[in-house]
């Protein structure tokens, strides 16, 4: 254990910028074998909107050009990996006059903030439920009722999502039914403002929730199993200690390990789960942008958002690498 | 090794000395789909003041699943269908599992099985010493505790510098004298050790066999062995139980038990270890045996005896005390009226 020591740290940083180098390229590319082009479509919109524009030729090919599109591909791309590093992602083609770093800007904070409350309490009520699963002190209802609990574990979060929004929002009439906060309300740190960010966030955070801790309270309840037969029970049992302990200081502790292994592991999932389950509660996050710029076939707010998704997951699963040895003592960090 | 690491002079005593643990019919049965398993079908000893017990027998025979009955270690699908544990004037088997978990390590304390994986990975060795003292004697300050459990260090010659360490940093040998640490830490009046040595190589085997017997001579503590090596067995146990599917089918001073085994089974485990002088067959795998959920009438080794008579088809043998320090369930030894007893196949050859 001790501070991380630095080769290790190079080593690891040299796989994140890697993964984001390869992962810009792949976006990068993938649009240009796509069929389409997105100044045609837009001048396209422009027409069935406008009925008719006239030049349009002259248009598409000023855009064109303003945008380097004549340019030889290679020059394209590396002009690209240039931009990519300086985090600007041009303009957005369908709203063009605002950058895509400003929809992203304006987006980002909704998503991280959302997918964070909602992966945190996910995990621990996963990991705390499975554990009491496999806890052999625990009362027989939980064991019957917790159980009954993970039916949405088999659905998808779209299903869920509208399921939550059908009971709560349309028959109940308990949570708003679409957006990040109320219209009247000026975004800040008052509590009108707060209040109404909770009240619109409950039911996309809970169609994630519901439809995942099932998932770790099962691999908890497996690995915390697998610990009961491990032969440090035994002797901890012949301790003497008590049950309470045992279950945290024994069992929990070791059990956790892999969860947050498979944590890192499935973070790229629960972001594009993310996605769904904002369009459909019109959330202001960068689900609901990424699925408009789909829709628009907005190139360059396609590439900025996956790119910036892609960035905060790897780092993501950077954080939790470097953090694991100081969880695991048997990781060292780079071996020996 | 100049002197013999045994003690053989507590022999002759033993039987003047206080019982510490008083086994009186113990069952431990595992529930299957075909029937319970009768692991550990009705067993009784007595553990006297300072003595070591050996408890032989071969693979399955139920050893393991007698000490884990002592222990009250048993879990589903095994029961403990019977029987009394007294531990220090109370019943093991009757107390409250409150009861039962403060008893735990300060009356009665294991060394397990697989030191190996013994040990919680995550923790460090002081803070797994640190957890049982505490638990059982409330918290205690920082330096008494490492004071105390670097004393315990050094009984079983562990470097202090282990102290903050984990247990993959240590190697077989050390994790299991952390384990013989571990136990001697409360000073119980009772070790089971569960096949301990069995894991470790003969050279970190004998050491380690040293440190216990060097430990439970310094600490006065009575001692159940459990394992299957007879040699190792000879030179560190005062008497030793035999058992054969469940049954303790002879009991006797390490001597008695080597140069005049006699129960069949024990004569077969005597003649069946290995020698450096002459190779021979193992004669143990002579017979079948018998289903373990459905156990034969009379006596529990019928099936491989080679002096069976009808008499052990339908007639479960008696304990007859054959000799001092040697008692023997076998219907081969009948006791006589005036309390000398005759061996069967004497009379058999000379009417």
């Amino acid at each position: 254990m001790g501070p991380i020591p630095r080769n290790y740290l190079m080593r690891r940083l040299g796989i994140f910028f890697l993964t984001i180098f390869l992962a810009a390229t792949i976006i990068w590319l993938i649009p240009r074998l796509a069929p389409g082009d997105p100044i045609t479509a837009m001048i396209d919109r422009m027409t069935r909107t406008a009925g008719y524009v006239e030049n349009s030729d002259i248009i598409i090919e000023g855009w064109k050009e303003r945008f380097g599109l004549n340019d030889p591909l290679p020059v394209q791309y590396v002009r690209y990996l240039g931009n990519m590093l300086t985090l600007d992602f041009g303009y957005s083609l369908a709203y063009f006059p605002t950058t895509v770093s400003q929809l992203i800007a304006q987006a980002l904070p909704w998503t991280l903030g959302l997918l964070l409350i909602a992966v945190t309490i996910t995990f621990l009520i996963g990991n705390f439920l499975g554990a009491i699963l496999a806890w052999s002190s625990t009362p027989r209802l939980f064991k019957y009722l917790i159980p009954a609990a993970m039916i949405f574990t088999s659905i998808p979060s779209i299903l869920a999502a509208l399921f939550l929004l059908y009971i709560f929002s349309f028959l109940l009439n308990w949570f708003p039914m679409l957006g990040s906060y109320e219209l009247g309300v000026t975004p800040g740190l008052n509590l009108e403002f707060i209040g109404s960010v909770i009240k619109h966030g409950t039911l996309p955070a809970l169609s994630v929730i519901l439809v995942s801790f099932g998932y770790w309270a099962l691999g908890m309840r497996g690995m915390m199993i697998t610990i009961e037969g491990e032969d440090y029970m035994h002797l901890a049992r012949a301790k003497g200690l008590k049950s309470f302990y045992i279950l945290y200081r024994y069992m929990v502790r070791n059990a956790i390990l892999p969860q947050i292994t498979a944590l890192a592991i499935t973070l790229g999932t629960l972001v594009s789960g993310q996605i769904l389950v904002e369009y459909i509660f019109a959330y202001k996050g960068m689900g609901t942008v990424i699925y408009d710029a789909i829709l628009n076939q907005d190139f360059a707010v396609i590439q900025g958002t996956s790119f910036m998704l892609i960035v905060m997951t790897a780092m993501a699963v950077l954080i939790i690498d470097l953090i694991y040895p100081l969880i695991d003592p048997r990781i060292s960090h780079g071996g020996k | 090794m100049s002197q013999p690491i045994n003690n053989r002079s507590i022999t002759e005593t033993y039987e003047n000395k206080d019982v510490v643990l008083d086994v009186k019919g113990l069952r431990v049965y595992y529930e299957t789909p075909k029937g319970d398993v009768l692991a550990v079908d009705g067993i009784d000893f007595k553990l006297y003041e300072g003595e070591t017990l050996g408890l032989v027998g071969e693979s399955g025979c139920g050893k393991s699943t007698a000490a884990m009955g002592i222990l009250q270690l048993i879990t589903p699908p095994g029961r403990i269908v019977s029987g009394e544990v007294w531990l220090d004037s109370s019943n093991l088997l009757a107390m409250s599992e409150e009861e039962l978990r403060q008893r735990r390590w300060t009356k009665l304390a294991l060394i397990p099985q697989g030191a190996m994986n013994s040990l919680n990975p995550t923790m460090r060795i002081s803070a797994q010493i640190r957890d049982v003292i505490e638990t059982h004697e409330g918290r205690k300050r920082g330096d008494d505790i490492k004071e105390r459990i670097l004393e315990l260090f050094k009984m079983v010659g562990l470097p202090g510098r282990i102290y903050d360490m984990y247990p993959h940093e240590l190697s077989g040998g050390m994790k299991q004298r952390v384990c013989i640490a571990m136990a001697i830490a409360l000073d119980p009046m009772v070790i089971i050790a569960d096949e301990s040595t069995s894991a470790l190589d003969v050279v970190v085997q004998r050491v380690v066999a040293q440190t216990m017997l060097r430990v439970k001579e310094a600490l006065g503590v009575s001692m159940i062995m459990i394992g299957h090596d007879m040699g190792l067995m000879a030179q560190m146990v005062n008497r030793i139980a035999v058992m054969y599917a469940g049954h303790i089918v002879e009991i006797a001073g390490v001597e008695e038990l080597f140069y005049k085994p006699g129960h069949p089974y024990s004569q077969l485990l005597i003649e069946s270890v290995p020698s450096l002088t002459e190779r021979k067959p193992l004669k143990i795998t002579e017979g079948i045996t018998h289903d373990p959920r459905n156990p034969p009438p009379g006596c529990i080794f019928q099936l491989r005896c080679p002096f069976v008579m009808d008499e052990c088809r339908s007639v479960e043998p008696p304990i007859v005390e054959i000799r001092p320090h040697q008692q023997v369930a076998c219907h081969l030894y009948k006791e006589q009226e005036d309390g000398s007893v005759i061996d069967v196949r004497d009379i058999a050859t000379n009417p």
